[in-house]
């Protein structure tokens, strides 16, 4: 199945002895001009690249006290060492996110500062070369900027605001990530990340319709642009496309449809992820995030709601408003944006929706906490709000949830192994191997409690997960959208369910 | 006056400008970096308030750190506090009369450098035991825990092994703050410790030690959880702005 050793899963964690190099192999590929040009870098490595790589990290040391203090401070006391799931998956020593820090901090000291202009051998200073090039390319390519290290970390330094300076210095030299940079400018083209055009999503959401009605009877609509709507739905590009994000987005329209809110999807804003954030370019984050802004003004609507989607809802709890705001046009009754959880829940909590539990008794069920959701974002207006409301509403559409071990879950919570820009098939020994602390966590509740089903709200978790899951001996099925539990639940006014559980079927 | 407390005066004045000056210098610079973007880590307090008291329990009881690995967790913290009350120890000979707290902590003081001092050996030992910690470490971090083991060794040396004379320490200490030099004590304890101090004073500004005042400058801890709420444009965002909005 793979060329490739996958990792073990052991009863209980193991903390693997360090290893050099195991990953160097590890590069996605280049991203070619075509794909350079439109987000403003070079196609290619420029004869002066030295200097414009020391260049921008000097600019981007100006601008970002986060980059500024990480680069001072680590201590290297190794708090953080044992906390990334790459280097648990993968043993390499520069997956341990204090030596991947390393690896621009010494090129930092070598031209910043005093120590490692004078003394670079004390302090490990070293001159920027190809090979440290590269090396920057292969391993900040292995972060998916999932925070934990910096949960874990005293002075709470951040990895993922490393591995962004380091990526964009990449993109200034025209090393930039094909994956990442093919994707924002399809963004900027066709309005969404898969390059589904507006008649593709028209069709597909159409299809959607249809098949609601054949399975409740009931005519639940799946707008697209359409004018006066009150909700902007802005959602992942996969929940139009894949199992099991489009029954997510099944599962939003139910929702919609019993609370009688009317919503729609926009083409131009058909997308909710960002990707400019992981490529640490303010510039282009803000560029996608103003689609948002343009589709929600042009189309009229009182309030912005996100699907499922992880990255996506770091950026827009966190970002939006700075990036594309001033929301004043928006209905300020509501938080801009909103996440459907948030959204779901509270109609939940106001006894709105009818749900039927049995209809999940099937699964037994357990919730992925999303790395940028747990770690970047909140939700509901409380501290933690973004842990116990996706929980409340499984365990309102199901009778079976267990959490996972304690330490894999809330804000210690283990990427998926695809986040940050990694979901790409060129890299998939590292996403495979990146899930084993997750897949570790969950075969415990698999054993101990009989757990079926991984519920998540993040298209990037359920895509690595479908793919990754079978290497591990699970099956890719297993993986489910949280609202595809609400949708499974949700008992619609005037549908078959209904007739059939309050007896009045025929 | 000697040689040496020629020496020593010059290198106290020296050494506490480099300190002060070199210290105010990094921290403008962290202060003034802009923080273009709100990234606490989540979840976070929604208040200042919140944040104070998240920054206290970091500072104060090394959160975080416990949360990560009891060893550090407890050789760190060992040698922070121990630091700490040594330090609050010493301000006897700077102070006269001395403050009654300063008495009152003096006890405590004099065991806390075996605090310190079993603290340091702790974090020193994981830098060759711990295979993870060892990749990690480079030359500076070992130096840096030789010279504070040295300091702690030679003031307790002087408590433990052979007392200097502390009322002449006093009055060279009082001397160099009144600026008018009193001869200093020429034992070797006591000129290895203050001489090690003055490195530790010279390196702080230009090593990893600006964690201490780092700490309060890093953005995953000291943000509040409010970005829904409120806008966070920093002014060299304003002209990406401009020229977007020109675009559109």
């Amino acid at each position: 199945m793979a060329d490739f050793e996958v990792p073990v899963l052991n009863e209980y964690p193991i903390i693997p002895k360090v290893k050099e190099g195991v990953m160097a192999h590890s590069s996605p590929f280049l991203a070619a001009e075509k794909f350079q040009t439109p987000l403003g870098y070079p196609g290619e490595l420029p004869d002066n690249w030295k200097e414009v790589a020391i260049d921008k990290m000097g600019e981007l040391l100006g601008k970002y006290r986060s980059l500024q203090v990480f680069l001072d401070i680590c201590v290297h006391c190794g708090a953080c060492t044992d906390k990334c799931h790459y280097y648990l998956g993968t043993s390499d020593a520069k997956n341990m996110p204090g030596a991947r820090q390393e690896l621009l901090r010494k090129v930092y000291r070598r031209y910043f500062t005093f120590a490692g202009k004078y003394f670079p051998k004390l302090v490990g200073a070293v001159d920027l070369t190809k090979e440290v090039l590269d090396d920057w390319y292969s391993y900040f390519h292995q972060c998916s900027q999932c925070r934990r290290c910096s949960v874990f970390c005293p002075y709470g330094i951040d990895t993922a605001e490393i591995s962004m300076a380091a990526r964009e210095i990449l993109d200034t030299v025209g090393q930039g990530q094909k994956y990442c940079n093919e994707i924002i400018g399809k963004v900027f083209v066709i309005g969404n990340n898969l390059g589904l055009p507006e008649p593709a999503l028209r069709d597909t959401l159409e299809g959607l319709e249809e098949e609601v009605e054949e399975d409740t009877g009931v005519k639940v609509r799946f707008p697209l642009d359409e004018k006066g709507a009150e909700v902007l739905l802005v959602t992942p590009s996969a929940d139009f496309f894949a199992e099991p994000h489009v029954d997510g987005l099944i599962g939003y329209g139910k929702v919609f449809h019993e609370a009688g809110i009317s919503w729609t999807v926009s083409s131009k804003a058909s997308e909710a992820s960002n990707f400019g954030m992981f490529i640490g370019s303010y510039e282009n984050m803000r560029r996608v995030a103003l689609r948002i802004r343009e589709a929600a003004a042009e189309l009229g609507v009182k309030r912005i709601i996100f699907g499922e989607c992880g990255h996506a809802w770091r950026v827009a709890y966190s970002f939006l408003n700075t990036l594309a705001g001033p929301f004043d046009f928006l209905d300020p009754k509501y938080p801009v944006p909103q996440h459907i959880c948030e959204f779901t829940n509270n109609l939940i909590k106001e006894n709105k929706l009818r749900l039927n539990k049995e209809e999940n008794d099937h699964m037994k069920l357990t919730f992925h906490d999303s790395c940028n959701v747990a770690r970047g974002a909140g939700m509901g207006n409380v501290e933690g709000g973004q842990f116990t409301i996706p929980r409340e509403i499984i365990k309102a559409c199901c009778n079976y949830f267990y959490d996972m071990p304690k330490d894999t879950i809330h804000d210690a919570t283990f990427c998926c192994g695809g986040g940050g820009g990694l979901l790409t098939d060129d890299l998939m020994e590292l996403r495979v191997k990146g899930a084993q602390p997750r897949m570790e966590a969950l075969k415990r509740v698999t054993e101990d409690y009989g757990v079926t089903n991984l519920a998540a709200i993040c298209a990037i978790c359920k895509s690595q997960f479908a793919k990754t899951l079978p290497y591990y001996g699970f099956t890719m099925d297993q993986i489910v959208s949280v609202h595809q539990l609400v949708s499974n639940a949700i008992v619609l006014k005037g549908s078959e369910q209904e007739a059939e559980l309050d007896g009045t079927a025929e | 006056m000697t040689l040496v407390t020629t020496l020593y005066v010059g290198l106290f004045y020296a050494t506490t400008i480099i300190l002060v000056v070199g210290v105010a210098l990094r921290i403008k610079k962290y202060a003034q970096a802009p923080a273009p973007l709100k990234i606490p880590t989540m979840p976070a307090p929604r208040t200042q308030t919140g944040v104070a008291l998240r920054m206290f329990r970091e500072v104060v009881f090394f959160e975080s750190l416990f949360r990560a690995n009891k060893w550090t967790w407890i050789f760190g913290w060992l040698f922070h506090f121990g630091l700490l009350l040594v330090l609050l120890r010493h301000l006897r000979y700077f102070t006269e009369p001395v403050w009654f707290w300063v008495n009152w902590i003096q006890p405590f003081g004099k065991y806390a450098a075996f605090a310190m001092v079993i603290g340091l050996l702790g974090l020193w030992g994981r830098r060759f035991l711990v295979d993870r910690v060892r990749y990690i470490s480079t030359p500076s971090d070992h130096l840096i825990l030789a010279l504070l083991v040295g300091i702690g060794l030679s003031g307790l040396g002087m408590t433990y092994i052979a007392h200097t004379d502390i009322v002449a320490l006093k009055s060279f200490v009082l001397g160099l703050m009144y600026f008018s030099p009193q001869p200093l004590p020429a034992d070797l304890f006591l000129l290895t410790h203050l001489g090690l101090v003055a490195l530790l004073m010279i390196i702080f500004p230009i090593s990893k030690l600006m964690h201490a005042p780092g700490v309060f400058f890093s953005p995953t801890r000291n943000q509040t959880d409010s970005s829904r709420e409120r806008r966070h444009v920093t002014p060299w965002a304003q002209p990406v702005e401009a020229v977007q909005s020109g675009k559109q």
